[in-house]
């Protein structure tokens, strides 16, 4: 079963990222069948970038993708080719998270309350999950764009309440 | 016209560089920072007319830097549009009444650059 916020989050995702794509990638992602993961996602080999959000709910925003989709996603934004993940591609995928989720966040607002958004964190490397605590999965939505895919997953829950004399 | 862009990510700064040689300004230098405080030792040695900045950034954040920008006289109407994902009515509303001229959400077109620079600008 999908978290408390799965038909939502998959809504503002898929809204999102065609438009973070149409407007600054200049391209047109095809998304495939939204799901749910539990705990822990799938092994990966590549990029995942990284947002986290905090406030009377909090989680996280992901952007992940193979080395090759890294490329093509910031090539895309740049107006330039990438042969291999390096800085700058590191970089444009970590702003491409953060306009996602940023634009997630501020969508939820008046259902949610006001969150603060972190600077991204990104991580390049070969076979690491992503994983979290608690009960509720990840909402994941994987998009299609030139041959390659990229995955945007978010979770979002409740925050617990702090006792009152911490 | 010198302008400060203000942004930790590398990538929209490269793009607000592109948009900005792509206007009708007579551009000068153009100055980079990653956040609000490299921007402000960057001012300390240079003055600009026009200041793009973002608002989630590390050490210090967009909001900060406006603030602490404002507060300098020789600053108090040099134009600075925030450019931002930030688009909360709250966080808009708190930069305009720090002083920001400008408010544009990303992700954005160069388009809508432009607009808000010929908006802001003194003709």
């Amino acid at each position: 079963m999908g978290g408390p916020f799965h038909e939502l989050l998959v809504d503002e995702i898929l809204k999102t990222t065609m438009d973070v794509c149409r407007t600054m990638l200049d391209c047109h992602v095809e998304a495939g069948t939204p799901r749910w993961e539990e705990g822990e996602t799938g092994s990966t080999n590549g990029v995942a970038a990284m947002i986290g959000l905090a406030g009377k709910y909090s989680g996280n925003g992901i952007v992940v993708c193979s080395p090759e989709a890294a490329c093509t996603l910031a090539g895309r934004l740049l107006t330039t080719r990438f042969e291999n993940v390096n800085e700058e591609v590191l970089d444009a995928l970590g702003e491409i998270a953060n306009m996602i989720v940023g634009n997630i966040k501020t969508n939820l607002w008046s259902r949610l309350g006001e969150m603060g958004l972190s600077t991204p964190t990104i991580i390049h490397g070969r076979d690491f999950t992503t994983h979290t605590t608690g009960k509720h999965p990840w909402t994941v939505v994987p998009f299609h764009l030139e041959g390659q895919i990229f995955h945007v997953q978010m979770i979002l829950t409740a925050t617990p309440l702090l006792p009152a004399s911490i | 016209m010198d302008v400060l862009i203000v942004d930790d990510s590398a990538a929209i700064r490269k793009i607000l560089q592109r948009v900005l040689a792509q206007t009708n300004l007579s551009l000068g230098k153009v100055f980079e920072a990653g956040d609000g405080q490299e921007a402000l030792n960057t001012l300390q040695a240079n003055r600009v007319d026009l200041v793009l900045s973002d608002i989630n950034m590390p050490i210090m954040d967009g909001l900060q830097f406006l603030a602490a920008l404002k507060a300098k006289s020789e600053y108090a109407s040099v134009p600075v549009v925030m450019i931002t994902t930030e688009g909360s009515q709250a966080k808009v509303m708190e930069a305009v009444n720090l002083g920001a001229s400008g408010y544009v959400k990303k992700p954005f077109t160069a388009d809508h650059i432009q607009e808000k620079l010929r908006a802001v600008l003194p003709r």
